[in-house]
């Protein structure tokens, strides 16, 4: 093992121990606050509501961090969905098959996440421009494709990956252990992993390691825009409609997420847990603030405010840090 | 060597003769979207249409002069579009509240400053990557312009308003003034000015700036405030055409300002850009927008157009930058 793999292992590795501890107090905290607050918080429906939520959130935000983990940036997750979601959701209708529909709205997602991939990698573009010019190709195509139509009412069968229980759980929270398992496994004990790491804490460390850079980001976009296809079908089946607009307000929740649960926009630092409890964390602000029947304008803004303030305590902890740059 | 780099940062000696030599790209694209439009719609050609596309194109091109500069320091602003609409809402605000257009505009601009300012201090001070921080606080201005609105328009009928965007001055609508006004300034601020010169450092190697003894900092905080305050200038023409404020109103366009800056050869890497091709950018983009329009094209496909306009902007910049 090289250097830049061994260290970015290490690190990877003191920052789970040492930031998810943090970060699940601070999640405790919140639910303390709200159980105080509202009566409604506490209850079996609500706390199951908010893991729900929380799990479509993680998929889409656990696919994104692999992106940040390699110092780059997805910001057509939000276009993604809509499209993948409106596309699946025209497939459903047309051939009346929930696993041809969920098929496609995977494959959607994964085709965009491979353009965004060898637009990065290949066409050496910027990530953040890249998959911003992305987002308002999808999201145009998305509005012509619907044209303004709302595509609802889908068999039971595929409602149920959104809305469904096994054993008193919402299903979407075993999709979210599973990718939580598959994620952190793949991030952490595997070559590929490690090389994802490896990329965002140090590039050219990494390519004279031998690292297969073009393959790694290609590889992470592919991941991310599959990742947000799977989200959009959770969405998709929990919403039991379609319109064009249906992802957009996905986009800066997941970066959010990200951020919260201690990824580094620079690259080299996170963990695909850690976005499990900044998932939680986001979600349980937006469920605290529906609970105190806060109007939901206040959404944007407030999340707004979590992605500077996450930003800002990134930007403090590097200061402070690893000594890296 | 890092010297030299300041001593002459690509551009800076920028002569018309240079600037006409890098012409070609975009006025390649302008010239085609010209042609296909002029056969594909009679009247595109025609002087209305024309001048329409001129107006069209002030407020998109307000927000593209500041936005090539910001560019130009390997930065961007995405919330240029949502603090433009949150500008228009509080100038629409206090009009409705009795207030004299010139209180209005104050107001607005003091709102565009206060982001840019705020955007430029988190990106200087705490070295947070560009887009991330605007992305931010765009839903800061988005979630204000909400909040204030209730999502309801908030109509003005105030003559002075009005007469912004439809009055002319010795026969030339004030409109295409204000965008020449604010062409002269910003061609002035960079080629004429300190802060021009830092700001072609900033994109070419801001840590020899800062080993050079330059506070770097601040004038990379003025670089995002111009670009703020620009936003609140663009709201008094964009109120003054809806005669209203909304909240919705402009969010996005701060798209159409990237993509004119990048179709006009500015590059996200090299720190080197040029005001003029942003103008030419520009146009391309209102001619666009306008000839898809003329087609009855769905304003969805539109941005997408302008989305693959930009793609293709950036691999032709990436070639170039690869030789």
């Amino acid at each position: 093992m090289n250097d830049a793999i061994a260290s970015g292992r290490l690190m990877a590795r003191l920052v789970d121990l040492k930031t998810i501890g943090y970060r699940l107090a601070a999640a405790l905290a919140i639910c303390l606050v709200l159980a105080a607050a509202s009566d409604v918080f506490l209850t079996t429906n609500n706390l199951l509501n908010v893991l729900r939520q929380a799990s479509l959130l993680f998929l889409l935000a656990s696919g994104l961090t692999l992106v940040i983990l390699t110092a780059g940036l997805d910001l057509s997750v939000g276009a993604n969905i809509g499209m993948s979601a409106c596309i699946a959701a025209s497939v459903i209708k047309l051939t009346g098959s929930a696993m041809l529909g969920a098929a496609t709205g995977v494959g959607v997602g994964l085709a965009i996440g491979l353009l965004n991939g060898v637009l990065v990698a290949l066409m050496r573009m910027p990530p953040f421009i890249a998959t911003y010019g992305m987002l308002w190709v999808v999201h145009g195509v998305t509005y012509w494709f619907m044209a303004g139509t709302t595509i609802y009412g889908f068999p039971a069968a595929f409602r149920a990956l959104g809305s469904g229980y096994f054993l008193g759980l919402p299903i979407p929270v075993y999709l979210m252990f599973v990718f939580l398992a598959l994620g952190s496994f793949f991030a952490q004990r595997t070559t590929y992993g490690q090389e994802i790491y490896a990329i965002g804490a140090n590039r050219e460390a990494a390519r004279l390691s031998g690292v297969p850079i073009a393959k790694r980001l290609i590889l992470v976009y592919a991941v991310s825009g599959a990742m947000a296809g799977l989200a959009s079908l959770v969405f998709l089946a929990r919403m039991n409609s379609a319109e064009g607009d249906i992802g957009e307000a996905f986009t800066l929740p997941a970066i959010a997420a990200a951020l919260i649960g201690g990824t580094s926009l620079f690259g080299g630092v996170g963990t695909v847990s850690g976005t499990l409890v900044g998932a939680l964390i986001l979600t349980l602000v937006l469920n605290g603030m529906n609970l105190l029947t806060i109007d939901a304008s206040w959404q944007p803004l407030v999340t707004g405010v979590i992605v500077l303030l996450a930003v800002f305590f990134d930007a403090l902890t590097r200061k402070g840090g690893d000594g890296r740059q | 060597m890092s010297e030299n780099s300041i001593a002459t940062p690509p551009g800076t000696t920028s002569t018309f003769s240079a600037e006409l030599r890098r012409v070609p790209g975009v006025a390649w694209i302008l010239g085609l979207l010209v042609l296909v439009f002029a056969l594909a719609s009679r009247d595109f050609l025609s002087a209305p249409n024309l001048l329409n596309i001129g107006l069209q194109s002030v407020i998109l091109l307000i927000l593209a002069l500041p936005m090539t500069m910001i560019i130009m320091t390997e930065g961007v602003d995405i919330s240029m579009g949502a603090v433009l609409t949150l500008a228009s809402v509080v100038l629409a605000w206090v009009l409705a509240h009795d207030g004299s257009l010139p209180l209005a505009l104050a107001a607005a601009l003091v709102t565009g400053l206060a982001f840019g300012v705020g955007n430029g201090m988190l990106v200087a001070l705490l070295k947070m990557p560009p887009f991330v921080v605007t992305l931010g606080t765009m839903g800061v201005a988005q979630g204000l312009a909400l909040l204030a609105t209730d999502g309801q328009s908030i109509v003005v009928s105030n003559d002075s308003l009005q007469a912004v965007y439809a009055g002319s001055f010795m026969g030339i609508p004030q409109t295409l003034l204000i965008g020449a006004v604010v062409y002269a300034l910003s061609h002035w601020l960079l080629y004429q000015t300190r802060f021009g010169t830092y700001v072609f450092a900033l994109g070419g190697n801001p840590d020899a700036l800062g080993l050079a003894g330059i506070r770097a900092n601040y004038y990379l905080i003025a670089v995002y405030a111009f670009g703020g305050l620009m936003a609140g200038l663009a709201a008094l023409i964009l109120t003054s055409r809806m005669s209203s404020g909304h909240p919705t109103a402009a969010i996005g366009m701060e798209f159409d300002a990237i993509a004119a800056v990048v179709v006009g050869g500015t590059s996200f890497e090299h720190g080197n850009g040029w005001l003029f091709g942003t103008l030419l950018g520009v146009l391309a983009v209102g001619a666009l927008r306008n000839g898809l329009n003329l087609l009855t094209v769905a304003s969805s496909v539109q941005v997408s157009c302008i989305g693959l306009l930009v793609i293709v902007a950036l691999l032709i910049d990436g070639f170039k930058g690869k030789k």
